[in-house]
């Protein structure tokens, strides 16, 4: 026996009713998925710098929190934290509050944990990495600034961030590529991403080779674009004067 | 562009690689069972009471007591009375791949005969019926599937409900908001935590879910059945041989009164692991089965 493939079943309308054919589907899937991973990045990147600058603050209490922080959301698999931001957090907030969410229109209420919970997740990444940008650079730096007469806050809006935010630009990249990849996992609480498209389409016409292989060229796509862009603004900022003596 | 020549590469490679596995084998399942001394069956780890685990992950249930009779009858077939018998949980998403490729030589779950999976599998006399209804509480006011109009109804992502509701909502102008989930498990915590009103589903795995619940009193199965379905054990196409082995086990589990005896102890009797009771009265339409076996496709 071998394998028929059939390209013809994306162009077919699907299964449920609705009026689109299974190539829509994966075209919602991907405008799902780029929606929450967006979103999501942008809860990741300024939480996640501002948490980053606080962890290399003096003072032992900011430290401590930051650190928990990191290790909370870092050390928990992520399906659990979708799990436990859907189903738990709504029937542990104040009545009413939980319940709001709970009526909120099924979809938009799914993309709103995932937002969160990527958002969240990934801030905790973004913080190690905007730590480790600040902690790399010289101890003469930070010295510099001061003795200029610089404010502790001056001296990172003017000299610390932006050496720092150069260099962050290839780890931040990844991050971004990270945050999309891990969208997927969003599939598990019924929002319609990629994922979670392609796993209705096998259920309903069994062409599991066709279905996968779409969204393989759906993320594909999709992290094209992202090391492009992480490429091209890692060119731009990159100083005249940098190690690689250009 | 080099990334873009590499990736196109890969991407062709990955295809290549699925399209190989799918071709691999060929020879027939019961010489493939016959060389390897073992039949592999598909399991479903928690699809109660058709096929779960229990709490020493032993896999059970009726299907899984239907998949033991027709393991019986290759053993007789073959003469091979000491044939190991291996498990391998599957997935509604790839159970028919891993039967194509061959790492399962039969699985008897949940799985519906229908036309469009006639195309690329092979189904045995069918081992179960049921019908589409709705799982809802006690004090939801929800009779049947006219009360649904401007409710929220969850069913499973892929199921066969999902069709009808969404063809109700055209049909009916219910304006019904239609949610999934991605299995069973997750509907009944959207209906339990009240972000649904009511789940759509196969009757006999709403009754499962109601028998799982706590407050098992509280939940009532209404409404007409919106569709029947023919549940069968599935495996590789174009191989009569298996089918006939397949199906005489089936039939013969029919005709003698036992699958009674197993519908019983299933759906009208205390299971394992708790002695839960689902409480579910044998339909017409299984009677009539197990009167006159056959494998024709009820969708």
């Amino acid at each position: 026996m071998s394998y028929r493939w059939d390209w013809a079943v994306f162009v077919q309308p699907v299964a449920t009713g609705e009026p689109t054919t299974y190539l829509g589907w994966i075209a919602a899937g991907l405008e799902a998925t780029v929606g929450i991973a967006l979103a999501g990045w942008i809860v990741a990147l300024v939480i996640g710098t501002a948490m980053g600058i606080v962890r290399t603050l003096p003072g032992r209490w900011l430290y401590a929190c930051s650190a928990t922080y990191v290790a909370v959301f870092r050390n928990i698999p992520l399906i659990v934290q979708f799990f436990i931001w859907f189903w738990a957090v709504p029937e542990l907030l104040p009545g009413h509050l939980g319940t709001a969410i709970k009526h909120m229109p099924p979809t938009e209420s799914a993309a709103l944990a995932s937002v969160v919970c990527l958002g969240l997740f990934t801030s905790a990444r973004v913080c190690e990495q905007v730590r480790a940008g600040l902690q790399a650079l010289p101890a003469g730096q930070w010295a510099a600034g001061l003795s200029l007469g610089l404010s502790r806050f001056q001296t990172y809006r003017y000299v610390l961030l932006p050496v720092a935010a150069r260099n962050l630009v290839p780890p931040l990249t990844s991050e971004f590529l990270n945050i999309v990849k891990n969208s997927s996992v969003a599939s598990t609480i019924g929002v319609l991403e990629l994922t979670a498209q392609a796993q209705r389409m096998i259920d309903y016409t069994s062409r599991s080779y066709e279905s996968f292989l779409a969204i393989v060229v759906g993320y594909a796509l999709l992290t094209g674009i992202i090391m492009f862009v992480g490429r091209r603004i890692e060119r731009s900022v990159r100083l005249s004067f940098g190690s690689d003596g250009r | 562009m080099t990334i873009g020549k590499k990736t196109l590469r890969l991407l062709l490679a990955a295809s290549l690689l699925a399209a190989g596995s799918a071709h691999a084998q060929s020879a027939s399942t019961l010489q493939k069972i016959k060389e390897s001394g073992t039949v592999v069956l598909g399991v479903r780890p928690a699809v109660v009471p058709f096929s779960y685990f229990d709490d020493q992950q032993k896999p059970l249930g009726y299907s899984q007591d239907v998949a033991l009779a027709i393991v019986d009858g290759i053993k007789k077939k073959l003469n091979l009375p000491n044939l190991t018998v291996r498990t391998i949980a599957i997935t509604p998403q790839n159970r028919i791949p891993l039967l194509q490729n061959g790492t399962i030589d039969i699985e008897c779950t949940t799985t519906t005969n229908n036309v469009e999976r006639e195309k690329q599998v092979a189904f045995s006399n069918t081992i179960f019926v049921i019908g589409t209804r709705l799982l809802t509480k006690k004090d939801s006011g929800i009779k049947d599937f006219a009360d649904l109009k401007g409710r929220t109804v969850v069913t499973n992502a892929g199921s066969t409900s999902e069709p009808i509701l969404h063809k109700l909502n055209t049909e009916q102008n219910l304006g019904m908001t239609i949610t999934t989930q991605k299995d069973v498990a997750e509907s009944f915590l959207s209906l339990s935590t009240g972000r649904a009103d009511a789940f759509m589903l196969d009757d006999a795995m709403l009754a499962g879910e109601r028998a799982k619940s706590p407050d098992a009193n509280d939940y009532v199965i209404v409404g007409k059945a919106q569709s029947r379905e023919a549940y069968g054990c599935m495996f590789r196409k174009d191989d009569p041989d298996f089918k006939q082995v397949v199906d005489d086990a089936v039939s013969r589990l029919q005709t003698s009164g036992q699958a009674d005896v197993l519908y019983k102890k299933w759906f009208d009797g205390p299971i394992p692991p708790n002695g839960l009771n689902l409480h579910l009265q044998e339909s017409d339409d299984l009677k009539t089965l197990f009167k006159a076996p056959n494998d024709k496709p009820l969708s």
